[in-house]
């Protein structure tokens, strides 16, 4: 580890910052709160993506892994991040070239040629991780006495996403991977229910290049899931992923649009990153966590309407 | 598994056996066809898609049958498989590899070049590609680029240098490359 526990280098990744900013805004703004510094990693790149240039060319997966923890190394900070995806990649390439000198070589002599060198300093941890062992539930529930004047009151259907948590092996949650509850306590602080619901382990379907070459595939895990979620009342569905976050948003229209003959309703339940919610609980406006859509913006998240949500926390804006 | 020699393997073709000696995925050897792969597959439940026979076929060596199958991107690689394997057979990470040997073989699919091309030219797999992305952040209260490659040009060429480093551009047709393929064509 290296060393200071309060502030960390923010890798943005892609999909956040180009996509869905609203993540980046409310996560800077609630650990703001908690007195966390983020600091900017000047010229990351992609992480790279592990379901696709992973599965291209692993070489290049670990070099281009290894540039970005160069940039964190020279900051002396640990990373923090977003992304399951990135979080897959970056815990992924740290440990392998921590631990197998070979491969560290190699990638060293591709990073020699920009001047850089992974020396292996730091630790990757994910924002989940991060609020739920170092702030930790209870300085968050203390928070959230002094935040809102009315209790939140929402059923959450909470996806996990898959690289929170699998392979186990490197993640800290004690091998659980199966039937965690992690994320369930920590966002229960704000208050709310988290749901049981059929399949809730399941994989969104964006993963693995599954969304880019084979769009119908991937939204056929995307319905399956909205239905349980919908069996179970849910109010919001709460993800720590932005393409977890995509593929239920914008997803959610989409397959309201193809499958329209093979499900019963439309659905319609908007979509929170867990920290929005956080930042709600503890007293921070809809309009900072990014919950207020542009009237001006066609064509950007969210796709699936906020309004539900809204009306039902009585801060209709 | 150290008691289990490549040697032995003598039922998988050469390429194959390289490529999990390479990888060190001798515990695919102990594949016992179980099932509990295509089990736990949320890819399988909506597919033809079969994990275990694709471990099998892997076993016997079908190289060109494996690599030329578009099933083989089918997979989300959410790792339930490889969690719940009562043998140990990283079975994601041997459908990772096998993909890394299909595209080294030709077998892309077209969306994925397409990303690579974004990835090439501006070091983020997801771009910055329309003003409406900018306007987004700045009605979040952000710079209108994040200081990622898209901030700093610097960082872009440095991406560029390591895809060509590792031949990423060759291989996937992209930067040079794809130049090259259009002065060919017209």
């Amino acid at each position: 580890m290296a060393s200071n526990d309060s502030k960390f280098a923010l890798f943005l990744g892609c999909v956040i910052p180009n996509r869905y900013p609203f993540i980046e805004r409310a996560t800077r703004a609630v650990f703001e709160k908690f007195k966390i510094e983020l600091v900017d990693m000047k010229g990351a790149s992609c992480c790279p993506a592990p379901g696709v240039f992973r599965g291209f060319d692993i070489e290049t997966w670990l070099v281009v892994g290894a540039r970005n923890i160069t940039i964190a190394e020279e900051l002396g900070l640990d990373i923090a991040l977003m992304c399951n995806g990135c979080y897959g990649s970056l815990l992924e390439v740290n440990h392998t070239l921590k631990e197998d000198k070979e491969k560290r070589r190699k990638v060293n002599e591709h990073l020699a040629k920009i001047g850089r060198e992974f020396k292996g300093t730091i630790e990757i941890r994910h924002v989940v991780d991060i609020m739920y062992h170092d702030i930790g539930p209870e300085k968050i529930r203390n928070r959230t006495k002094y935040g809102r004047k009315t209790p939140l009151n929402l059923n959450l259907a909470v996806h996990y996403g898959c690289h929170l948590t699998k392979p186990a092996k490197l993640r800290p949650w004690d091998m659980e991977c199966e039937n965690p509850t992690f994320f369930d306590e920590l966002v229960e602080i704000s208050g709310c229910k988290s749901l049981n619901y059929k399949d809730k382990f399941m994989c969104c379907g964006a993963g693995g290049g599954v969304r880019g070459a084979f769009k119908e595939l991937s939204l056929d895990y995307t319905r399956e899931k909205l239905e349980n979620m919908t069996a179970a009342k849910a109010d919001v569905i709460i993800t720590g992923c932005p393409f977890c976050h995509l593929q239920f948003d914008l997803g959610q229209v989409e397959v309201n649009n193809i499958f329209k003959d093979k499900i019963s309703a439309p659905f319609n339940i908007p979509v929170l990153y867990f920290t929005q919610l956080i930042g709600l609980a503890i007293g921070m406006t809809p309009e900072e966590m990014g919950l207020i859509k542009s009237p001006e913006l066609k064509g950007v998240p969210p796709f699936t309407p906020m309004k539900p949500v809204l009306t039902k926390i009585g801060d209709s804006a | 598994m150290e008691n289990i020699k490549p040697e032995k393997i003598t039922y998988v073709s050469d390429d194959l056996t390289r490529l999990l000696r390479d990888a060190g995925y001798l515990e695919l050897c102990a594949c016992i066809q179980c099932g509990t792969c295509t089990g736990s597959c949320p890819s399988g439940r909506r597919t033809a898609s079969r994990t275990r026979s694709l471990m099998k076929k892997v076993q016997l060596g079908l190289k060109e049958e494996i690599l030329s199958d578009k099933e083989l991107w089918f997979c989300s690689t959410c790792y339930t498989c490889l969690e719940r394997c009562p043998r140990g057979v990283p079975v994601t990470d041997v459908i990772i590899s096998l993909r890394n040997l299909a595209v080294k073989e030709g077998y892309m699919q077209e969306p994925h070049i397409a990303l690579c091309k974004m990835f090439y030219n501006t070091g983020h797999g997801v771009p910055i590609n329309e003003e409406k992305w900018k306007k987004l952040r700045e009605y979040h209260k952000l710079n209108e680029l994040p200081p990622t490659t898209h901030q700093y040009p610097e960082a872009e060429k440095e991406i560029q240098t390591l895809l060509k480093s590792t031949e990423f551009d060759k291989l996937t047709g992209v930067g040079d490359y794809e130049k090259k393929k259009g002065e060919e064509e017209s």
